[in-house]
Formats: C-alpha cells, sequence, structure tokens
C-alpha cells in the first residue's frame, strides 16, 4: 500500500514523507491520485473551459464585449460600491476586532459568534433581509426616506449589501495579529509621554497595517464578486444600479454564452491579481511577525 | 492601554451599535417577518407546493455534495498536510481557489462543459444524458463552490499534529486505512465536523451559482434560496420571509455548533 515503495525509480521515487527518517506513511498514491483528479475534474476543467471560450471570440470582439458602455458602467458601479463596503468596514471591522480582543465586557463572546453571521447566512437570505429593511416602509427605510435618504435600489443599497457580506474577513484576519500585539510596548509609549492618538499611529498602526491590508482585500475581492445580497436591493438598473456578475447572469439568460465568458473572464483576472496580491501580503505580515 | 477608559467606552458604544444595525437587524427582520404572523401561517407558506419541492431539491443536494467534499477534504488534507512532493503549494491554492472566484463566475464556467454548446454537450445529448438545468448540475455547481471547505479546516490540523503517531502506528504494522480510522481520525474528529457543518451551510445557501445552472424552473429545478427569490419577486412576502427564516435557523444552529466545536478544536483559521 506504500505508494513510495510502490514505484521504485518512477516519478514517485522522488516524494517524500513530511518528517522522512526512513519510515513512510501508506496512502499518498490513493489520497493524491484522488485529490488530483477531483481538482481538476471540479476545479480546473470548468475554469479552463471559461477561459477557452472567452478566448474563442478573438480580440476584437472580446475587447467590444468587456469595453460595451453598459459593461464599464457596471464596472464602475461594482467597483465604487465594493470600495465604500469595504472603506467602511476596515474602520468598523478594525474597531470589531479591536473591542473583541482588547476589552473584557459581558456579551463578548456572544458578539465574537455574532461577527460570523454574515458568512453563516445565505446570501439571498442576506439580500431579502436588507431589502426588507431598507424598504419603504422597512425598519431603516422609513426614518431614512422621511429624512430623504434614499438606500434601496441605488448604489448606497449595493454597498451596504457587500458590507454585510464581507465584515468577517476584516475582524477575522485582525484579530490574531491584535492578540499578538504586546501592551507592554504600548504602555511604555505612554510612560514616555505619548498621546494615546500617537501611540496609536507609531506602536498601533505599523504592526497592524499588513494584516489589515489582507483583511481589507479579502473583503474588497468578496464584494467583487457578491451576487446574491446585491441583486435584491440594487434595484438593477443598466448604467445605475446594475453590479458585474449581474451583466454576465443577464448575458446567460440571453443565451449570449460568448459575451458572459468575456465578463467572467474579467470577474476572474481580477479575482486572480487580487487572490495574488493577498497571498503576498499574508506572506509578508507573516514575515514582520516572525521579526518581532 | 489605547485611550483609557474614555475610549473604551466610546469604542465599545460604536462596535455595539454598529453591530445592532449592520448584523443583527438583518438577521431579525427575517425571523420576525417570517414568524410574526404565527406558527400556523409559517408552516402554510412552508407547505406550498413549490417551496416543499425546493426545501426537498436542496436537501437531496447537500446530501449528496457534503460527502462527496468530505471524501475529497480527506483525501486533499492527507496528501497535503502528511507528504512533501513538487507542486504542493499549487494544489493547496487550487484548492482554495473556489474561495476567491464569484459564485456567478463557477456558474457559467460549469455552463461551458456541460452545457449544450459547452465541451461535453454533444456527448451529453448524443447520450440523453441531462446535466444542466438539472439536479446533476445542482449538485455538480455546489460541489465547486464548497469544495474547500472540509480541506482547509483538516490541513491546518493535520500539519499541527504531525505524523510520529501514524507512523508509530505503521511501524507496528498498521494498515492504511486501519492507521486513518484508529490513529488521525480521533485526532481529527471535530475539525472534521466543523468542517462538515460550514460545508452543508454553504451548500444550503448557495445561491449564485446555482441559479446560473439550475434554469431556475418553477417547481422543479429551484433550490430553496431561488425559491426565496422567486417568492419575492411574486410578491409573496409571507413565503418568502417564511423560506428565509428556515435558512436563517440553520444558520443560526450552525454558529451555535461552530462555537461548541471551537472550544474543542480551538479557534480556526479566519472562516468563510
Amino acid at each position: 500500500m506504500s505508494a513510495v515503495t510502490a514505484a521504485p525509480g518512477g516519478r514517485h521515487a522522488r516524494l517524500h514523507s513530511v518528517k522522512d527518517g526512513g519510515r513512510v506513511l501508506p496512502g499518498l498514491r490513493l489520497s493524491l491520485g484522488l485529490t488530483l483528479f477531483y481538482a481538476g475534474l471540479i476545479i480546473c476543467l470548468p475554469l479552463a473551459m471559461l477561459i477557452i471560450v472567452g478566448a474563442r471570440l478573438g480580440p476584437a470582439e472580446y475587447w467590444a464585449v468587456v469595453s460595451s458602455p453598459r459593461a464599464v458602467a457596471s464596472y464602475r458601479v461594482t467597483l465604487l460600491s465594493a470600495f465604500a463596503a469595504t472603506a467602511f468596514n476596515a474602520v468598523y471591522g478594525f474597531l470589531l476586532a479591536w473591542a473583541l480582543v482588547r476589552y473584557e465586557f459581558p456579551g463578548r463572546r456572544l458578539l465574537d459568534a455574532i461577527v460570523d453571521l454574515p458568512f453563516a447566512l445565505p446570501t439571498a437570505v442576506a439580500g431579502i433581509a436588507l431589502s426588507g429593511l431598507f424598504a419603504k416602509n422597512g425598519w431603516f427605510g422609513a426614518p431614512l426616506g422621511a429624512i430623504g435618504i434614499k438606500v434601496a435600489y441605488t448604489p448606497l443599497g449595493i454597498a451596504i449589501a457587500m458590507a454585510f457580506t464581507s465584515l468577517p474577513f476584516v475582524v477575522r484576519t485582525l484579530q490574531p495579529v491584535l492578540e499578538e500585539l504586546d501592551g507592554a510596548i504600548e504602555e511604555a509609549a505612554a510612560t514616555l509621554g505619548a498621546r494615546p492618538l500617537q501611540i496609536f499611529r507609531r506602536v498601533v498602526l505599523p504592526v497592524v497595517v499588513p494584516a489589515l491590508l489582507a483583511g481589507v482585500s479579502l473583503a474588497f475581492a468578496r464584494s467583487l464578486g457578491e451576487f446574491g445580497a446585491v441583486i435584491f436591493i440594487a434595484g438593477n438598473q443598466p448604467f445605475v444600479s446594475e453590479i458585474t456578475a449581474l451583466v454576465a447572469y443577464i448575458r446567460v439568460e440571453e443565451y449570449d454564452y460568448p459575451a458572459a465568458a468575456a465578463i467572467a473572464t474579467v470577474m476572474l483576472a481580477t479575482a486572480f491579481v487580487l487572490l495574488v496580491a493577498i497571498n503576498a501580503l499574508q506572506a509578508y505580515a507573516r514575515r514582520h511577525e516572525a521579526l518581532r | 492601554m489605547k485611550g483609557g477608559a474614555g475610549g473604551r467606552g466610546l469604542v465599545l458604544a460604536i462596535v455595539l451599535v454598529l453591530t445592532l444595525f449592520v448584523v443583527i437587524a438583518p438577521v431579525s427582520v427575517v425571523l420576525v417577518e417570517g414568524l410574526s404572523r404565527g406558527v400556523g401561517a409559517f408552516f402554510g407558506a412552508l407547505g406550498e407546493e413549490d417551496t416543499l419541492v425546493a426545501i426537498r431539491l436542496s436537501i437531496v443536494t447537500a446530501l449528496v455534495v457534503v460527502p462527496i467534499n468530505t471524501l475529497f477534504g480527506i483525501a486533499a488534507a492527507w496528501s497535503i498536510a502528511k507528504f512533501t512532493f513538487p507542486g504542493r503549494k499549487l494544489l493547496l491554492s487550487v484548492i482554495e481557489l473556489p474561495f476567491s472566484v464569484s459564485p456567478i463566475v463557477a456558474g457559467i464556467a460549469y455552463l461551458f462543459v456541460y452545457g449544450g454548446q459547452g465541451l461535453l454537450g454533444p456527448f451529453l445529448e448524443e447520450h440523453d444524458i441531462k446535466i444542466m438545468f438539472a439536479l446533476p448540475g445542482i449538485i455538480l455547481a455546489s460541489t465547486f463552490v464548497t469544495a474547500p471547505f472540509v480541506a482547509r479546516e483538516l490541513i491546518p490540523l493535520m500539519q499541527l499534529q504531525g505524523n510520529d503517531d501514524e507512523e508509530a502506528a505503521a511501524t507496528l504494522g498498521a494498515r492504511g486505512f486501519q492507521i486513518f480510522r484508529r490513529v488521525t481520525l480521533p485526532n481529527i474528529r471535530w475539525g472534521l465536523v466543523y468542517g462538515i457543518i460550514l460545508c452543508n451551510a454553504r451548500v444550503l445557501g448557495e445561491f449564485g451559482a446555482v441559479s446560473i445552472v439550475s434554469g431556475t424552473i418553477r417547481g422543479e429545478t429551484n433550490t430553496l434560496p431561488l425559491q426565496i427569490e422567486l417568492l419575492y419577486h411574486d410578491y409573496n412576502t409571507a413565503g418568502a420571509f417564511a423560506a428565509a427564516s428556515v435558512l436563517t435557523l440553520v444558520a443560526l444552529l450552525t454558529l451555535a455548533a461552530k462555537v461548541a466545536l471551537e472550544a474543542k478544536v480551538g479557534r480556526g483559521p479566519a472562516g468563510r
């Protein structure tokens, strides 16, 4: 059953158990084979086909689809809403993580559990919940309407939906870093006469920034791809409140599959660039932590 | 400490008020709208035929997808955490890819494999196999979206525990599955349960990818989240919120299980 000895001299002979002390665990060939088969069939094949179909369009037609005014308007709406949502979450998420890590208060564990609600709640449920809240006669919609603020069917509503679904990314990425942060350094700075805001800017922020950026990028990436929570509250008016994911969805409904593929590849490429950036930031954050 | 007692009070007040508005209010509105009409109305709304079909479809999907992704998660974790091989990091990134891909993109990608004009479309048509706009398509898309859940819980856990126990067992003559069942499984069981619960919650809640591949045929291929959208757009608010309450209760149970399990396994990685 031992995968390594089973293939002497072959490709697998180079494979080693993590702590290779001459003893070798069984099951590599079976588990890796299964994993590669599954990853190939379920993950890689569809994404590869998406790229192939997108590429089949040819440069001119591809460009015409992805730079059409409606698509470009959707990029603007999506990016601006995601940016607003992420900026809000950077502040709110930081304060939330700070409160959870630094303060003892009744209900702290409950609050910690509540942070995961946006992940646990299906996006369609979040969608109708927010849509109900901000409806003309809703809990929030009615008082906001009275002072002339409209949320439903506007980009503001899109931003709120994105903020809701992506909040846990910021909190959960910051929490471990804040836990590592040594309160003694802040106290030393205070003893040396630093004022609270100075301490925050000069002592806390430099240590926290890589993790904050990583969390914020994760939240931003999630917001760009969000669909279920957004479409209920967005109103989905082309050029005004239509997100890119919905433009791709509508192309599918119109059976314009090549155009759907082109727009989907734009989203895929954006997600990929963000993923690489996030990985780099997280590696940097870890190194930073190790150096201290 | 930052800002002393005044800063603490201010930060706590801001955090609690924002959390009340941003997180707690949306969840509450679903439960209030869903349950305030009384138990009879709640079950009446759920008992409508199309909604029952949607509930059944969601449960069937979860019953197929969760075991598949559990098996895959265990296999992936065993190979990645217990061995080193060229391309190991790349494989890990590929496994986590579904987290970064928008569900809509995932759904569209699946169209190009199993759809009429897709890679396997002509073959499937010739053999009269229906995948897109039917249960198999819903299962495949859900499998993609939830592929990383079990694996990413198990990998750090298995790496932390090392190979010593398993190697000792192997030296003593234990065979492959024996080692897994008797040595590894007891060590990772709570992490495994945790991953399964998260995977299950996400399968039941998946919307974007499934909305592309299901074709949203009324009373046939609508899962529960799709049915919520349909009811909502039909102005059947009572029905939509009743169905949404069911999924909200599943989410709350998932969170309760998560809190209970976290006490056993220690804090996991940033959950998604």
